[in-house]
């Protein structure tokens, strides 16, 4: 790593806090904006069939915080945020900062399965299908990309329930546990990064194919299997690379989804059912959380980049 | 070097041939056309469907009809009644009518958030394009469908909030694209020489810039609507938007969970239809993009 690369990556980590105060101040507003009193909801749900009085409404906002003006509510989010301490739920009224870490290990060991599959059908299906282009591989390919960027992660959830675990038994349906479970789910939330994986992947395939050190590399007489692999694929699989965070974004958003169906016990689950009662703490912790996620992972994807591709590398860019 | 280099340029065209010869390019061009003319057919069918569903002689979607619920598909029920005996085919074909009048709300608000910010951006640049810059990339990392979720879920259930989150939060990525042009735009002679005759900012903007940011908003626009049907139909289905007795797609498909077992058609069908609408949707995008942007006719971006 040279000089250029650690200033980079000071700069970098240095606009990080930066970017998620302005991501949480973001979120922080557009909950605000929600009409409704959040006090009066939590009370709706506490008591079902009751509609609350004034003076306790009045008292649980003392109580929530929710009587102090909007920046001050904000400036002590982010303190107590500092602080390792994201508030508490609404719903539950347990702490918002255990429920996310322990909520993150499902969708840790869900989102894994699936880049791990969407990897090992993309990557291949993506370098055969450059190579053998117009070929019925190829088409094939391609029609698994369109087709899996169309269908909905729900329907396809399912189509897989229906077919796997109610009319052949073959898998459970639902639930968390046992390694038989994680398949139908991360099935269905593979689909959408795999199909942007094989698109992206042939893409560069085919332009690196036709580079001029592809041409050397043929000309020296290696074989076909051994130029796509030793010398195209590793240029070819930086857009790949690059494309980490709309992938993440896939992963996540698809998680939310895949989560509710399957009954997995994720973070997913837990922001619907926050969203669905409007369990504000905990759907700002989310957010706060998962912008995090983000922005450390495209962080870590940007530098694997810069590793990667020597030609991105801010020490060499005088060259 | 330089000779090397050569001479691989000179044997390159040989090898080339060899590997993929040109009649299978054209064979691929042949196969992406019957794909935007299936697009073409597919979008048609969904507008003239969502058109004239309330005319067509169908039974009301709402119509609940106890006795005859969980009919199987008959020559009464096309396809079945769900489990409050509602008419399945009729829900599904105003279901296509909500479809779109959805993707057009939403389409139209971050359109418009897009191009105000966008050319706002790109015109004016200092401080102004840096700060809009600044939020545009802020939400660019952040995966839009949990903002839309996050949005939804503050204002509470309803169709109308949930195409109120979509639309706020889709817009990010399309101002930059439309910043860019802008940007490219301003710098051009012509808008240079309207500028030294004397034309206000407005005209330059409205009678300058605009007609080229016209067809990549096409392009854009075409290629967004599957992603809007798919991230709408899917906060109904999380039950953040269309409520019951709603003929909504992500809705209905909400609404069957519990008939999995019994009526797996109930989850089938509006998944279908949700399906056929965004791959019609991407493959006339597709289409369009190579028709409007011929330096784009590359499969992948």
């Amino acid at each position: 790593m040279g000089a250029g690369m650690m200033a980079y990556l000071v700069r970098r980590l240095a606009t990080l806090p930066l970017l998620l105060l302005g991501i949480s101040a973001v979120s922080f507003g557009l909950l605000n904006l929600a009409p409704g009193d959040p006090a009066e909801m939590v009370l709706r749900q506490r008591n079902p069939g009751q509609l609350p009085s004034a003076v306790e409404v009045e008292a649980l906002r003392r109580e929530l915080g929710l009587d102090a003006s909007l920046p001050a509510q904000y400036a002590r989010w982010v303190s107590g945020t500092l602080a390792g301490d994201l508030g508490q739920s609404y719903g539950t009224e347990q702490p918002v900062a255990a429920q996310l870490a322990r909520r993150t290990v499902p969708t840790a060991l869900l989102t894994a399965g699936a880049l791990a599959l969407a990897l090992l059908v993309a990557v291949p299906a993506g370098i055969l299908s450059a190579q053998r282009r117009g070929s019925l591989l190829d088409i094939a390919a391609r029609l698994v990309a369109l087709v899996g960027a169309a269908v909905p992660s729900y329907a396809l959830a399912y189509g897989l329930i229906i077919l796997f675990a109610v009319k052949l038994s073959w898998l459970p349906a639902v639930g968390y546990g046992s390694p038989a479970q994680v398949v139908l789910p991360a099935v269905a939330l593979s689909l959408a990064p795999m199909a942007q994986l094989m698109r992206l992947i042939r893409a560069s395939m085919l332009e690196t194919l036709g580079q001029d050190y592809i041409r050397t590399a043929r000309a020296k007489g290696l074989s076909e299997q051994a130029v796509a692999v030793g010398h195209a694929l590793r240029n070819a699989l930086l857009p790949a690379v690059a494309a980490t965070g709309v992938n993440l974004g896939y992963l996540l958003s698809g998680a939310v989804i895949v989560e509710t169906i399957f009954s997995w016990p994720g973070l997913g689950q837990l922001m619907v059912e926050a969203a669905l009662t409007r369990d504000y703490p905990v759907v700002q912790g989310f957010v706060a959380y998962i912008a995090m996620v983000v922005l450390l992972v495209n962080l870590v994807a940007d530098l694997a980049l810069r590793i990667a591709d020597p030609r991105l590398r801010f020490g060499h860019q005088g060259m | 070097m330089a000779s090397d280099a050569e001479h691989t340029r000179e044997r390159a065209p040989v090898l080339a041939v060899g590997r993929s010869p040109r009649r299978r390019h054209q064979w691929t061009g042949l196969l992406r056309e019957p794909g935007t003319a299936l697009g073409l057919f597919l979008v048609a069918s969904l507008l003239i469907v969502g058109l004239v569903a309330p005319w067509l002689p169908l039974d009301d979607p709402t119509d609940i009809n106890l006795p005859d619920r969980l009919h199987p598909p008959s020559a009464e029920y096309l396809l079945g009644t769900d489990h409050l005996g509602r008419d399945t085919f009729s829900r599904i074909v105003h279901g296509a009518r909500m479809t779109l009048v959805a993707a057009a709300a939403t389409l139209a608000l971050s359109m418009t958030i897009a191009l105000a910010v966008g050319i706002l951006s790109g015109y004016n640049g200092g401080w102004t394009d840096t700060a809009l810059m600044g939020v545009v990339d802020l939400l660019l990392a952040f995966p839009s469908l949990i903002l839309a979720l996050a949005v939804a879920g503050a204002l509470g259930p309803g169709l109308f909030n949930v195409l109120l989150a979509a639309g706020a939060v889709w817009w990010v990525g399309h101002a930059r694209i439309i910043r860019g042009i802008t940007l490219g735009a301003r710098q051009t002679e012509y808008v240079i020489a309207a500028r030294a005759v004397g034309a206000g900012n407005m005209r330059i903007i409205f009678r300058h810039i605009a007609p080229s940011i016209l067809g990549p908003i096409i392009v854009i626009a075409s290629l967004d609507v599957g992603w809007i049907i798919l991230g709408i139909a899917g906060l109904n289905f999380l039950g953040l938007g269309a409520q019951p007795p709603t003929p909504e797609w992500g809705a209905m498909l909400n609404d069957a969970r519990q008939h999995l077992q019994t009526a797996p058609r109930l989850l089938l069908l509006p998944g279908a239809a949700i399906f056929l609408a965004v791959l019609g949707f991407n493959l006339l995008g597709d289409g369009l993009r190579d028709l409007l942007d011929p330096r784009t006719r590359r499969p992948g971006n």
